[in-house]
């Protein structure tokens, strides 16, 4: 029996899809059965970041509405047997998915996977009841800015209210020399501040954009200082226990071992 | 308290003087309008200098808002007297009900969360953070243990003498009864352990450090006192 959890952030453009996306690759890179559920309708984009768009046949609303069986709509990735992902429609909204119908699939897709991500979209109204619904498990995404960590509060005194587990913690984007000046919030502050369990930190990586632009999660690359965030935050959830990664820039194995040996 | 000076008793009402005032105790067992006839028939006859207050105190009988009224009335129709006050020594289940709300302290063991409003009757300590965006109102006085960085409105019916304590005060706001003051437009530090309270000759709100509390409102804890 698999495990739903829902990525969401209250804010939009903190990194939902990006995060859902990566995190699936990671934990599929496990040998993970994952299915990534998209119910972002109307803006549908994890099928972009996944390189997956041409491929999408059926979407969530048909399935809902019974114009296709479940296991039609289900698109499976270019790179991995076991990752799916159940597109979200383009062409309806929001409005016309219901709570209850996003569990009812949800429960369906359980005894078949191991995980299931459900990317939620922005925001705090009908899309973000359909995408908790069927949840087990929430995974908050901020950025160390004000306003999203605003944002990551209000959803986390949301999420208090569901019938779910505490929510963990995922902050993006890290920038390490604007938190070190203070123009950004940092880790420390955002924790304190939010106060749950923190479940990983994404430093800012231009390889996560070039990855998105060309439909490869970074996530798959296996040496980005961003996939190596990511790699861990899956194998936190697979219930290892990992330190954070150093936030030290430009302090790689071998500057570590050069300088052990005194030639740094 | 005080000791009596004058005692005159009738049929339904007994008067006793007192460093506080006159006390006019009327007797619980007899029929109201007996009572009021009594009582206007007394006060009437009666010698005493006019324009003096007294006190009205019902003992056993539980009076409604009219009956108070009326009684109210037919003194201060009756004669030049003014009703002090009306005191009794009963008061109905609901009352009590209410009172014992307000004269309690509600603890909450979470996170107040931005956009979350926290309405209490009574005195509310908050064993946890009040987030940004937060808000807490409370009746009474607020207690934070955590971190108050939202909005504490304490006194929120009325209630100029509630305060706001905290262990780590950076507030948005801070309101008291019907005074605001909020943070200034610069970035600051929080400061541990202050109380807000709102200064009488000022008329403004003003933060204290946590010693200064007993100086500043040394009847805090008299929530029997607070509670009617």
């Amino acid at each position: 029996m698999g495990e739903a959890i829902v990525i969401t952030s209250g804010k939009g453009g903190v990194g939902k899809t990006t995060t859902t996306a990566n995190i699936g690759t990671a934990l599929a890179l496990q040998d993970k059965k994952v299915c990534l559920i998209d119910t972002d309708i109307g803006l549908r984009n994890l099928d972009v970041i996944l390189g997956l768009e041409n491929r999408i046949i059926f979407d969530i609303i048909d399935v809902i509405e019974g114009r296709c069986k479940l296991q039609a709509a289900l698109v499976k990735d270019k790179r991995f047997d076991c990752l799916h992902l159940l597109p979200a429609a383009q062409s309806s909204d929001k409005n016309e998915v219901t709570p209850e119908g996003v569990k009812e699939l949800v429960d369906e897709l359980k005894p078949d996977y191991d995980y299931i991500l459900i990317d939620c979209p922005a925001g705090i109204e009908q899309g973000y009841k359909n995408a908790v619904a069927g949840a087990d498990k929430a995974i908050v995404v901020t950025t160390p800015e004000k306003s999203s960590v605003r944002d990551a509060d209000r959803i986390i005194g949301l999420l208090e209210q569901e019938d779910l587990e505490s929510p963990h913690l995922v902050i993006n984007r890290i920038r390490k020399h604007m938190m070190d000046s203070g123009d950004m919030l940092d880790v420390d502050d955002i924790v304190s501040t939010l106060s749950v369990e923190l479940l990983g930190v994404i430093m800012d990586d231009e390889d996560v954009i070039r990855a998105s632009h060309h439909g490869n999660p970074v996530a798959f690359q296996p040496d980005t200082k961003a996939s190596i965030c990511y790699r861990n935050i899956s194998r936190r959830i697979l219930g290892e226990s990992v330190p954070l990664m150093s936030f030290d820039e430009d302090k790689g194995i071998m500057v570590k071992v050069k300088k052990i040996l005194g030639m740094k | 308290m005080g000791c009596p000076k004058m005692t005159e008793t009738n049929l339904y009402l007994t008067m006793k003087g007192t460093n506080e005032g006159i006390i006019v105790y009327l007797d619980d067992q007899c029929s109201f309008t007996n009572l009021l006839n009594e009582l206007g028939n007394q006060v009437k006859s009666d010698t005493i200098e006019n324009t003096t207050e007294v006190i009205i105190n019902c003992q056993n009988r539980y009076l409604q808002d009219w009956q108070r009224e009326e009684i109210r009335q037919v003194v201060e129709e009756q004669s030049s007297l003014k009703v002090k006050s009306i005191e009794s020594n009963v008061m109905s289940h609901e009352e009590a009900l209410k009172w014992f709300d307000r004269s309690t302290i509600k603890p909450f063991v979470k996170t107040v969360r931005s956009g979350q409003v926290l309405h209490v009757e009574g005195d509310a300590l908050i064993l946890g953070d009040i987030n940004p965006g937060a808000t807490v109102n409370a009746t009474g006085n607020i207690f934070v243990m955590g971190q108050l960085k939202g909005i504490a409105h304490a006194g929120y019916a009325e209630g100029t003498d509630h305060v706001v304590v905290a262990s780590y005060m950076n507030p948005n706001q801070i309101r008291i009864a019907n005074k605001i003051s909020r943070a200034p437009d610069y970035e600051m530090q929080g400061s541990s352990r202050e109380f807000a309270y709102i200064n009488q000759e000022t008329g403004q709100i003003e933060l204290e450090q946590i010693h200064n509390l007993q100086k500043i409102r040394p009847n805090l804890t008299d929530i029997v006192e607070r509670g009617l």
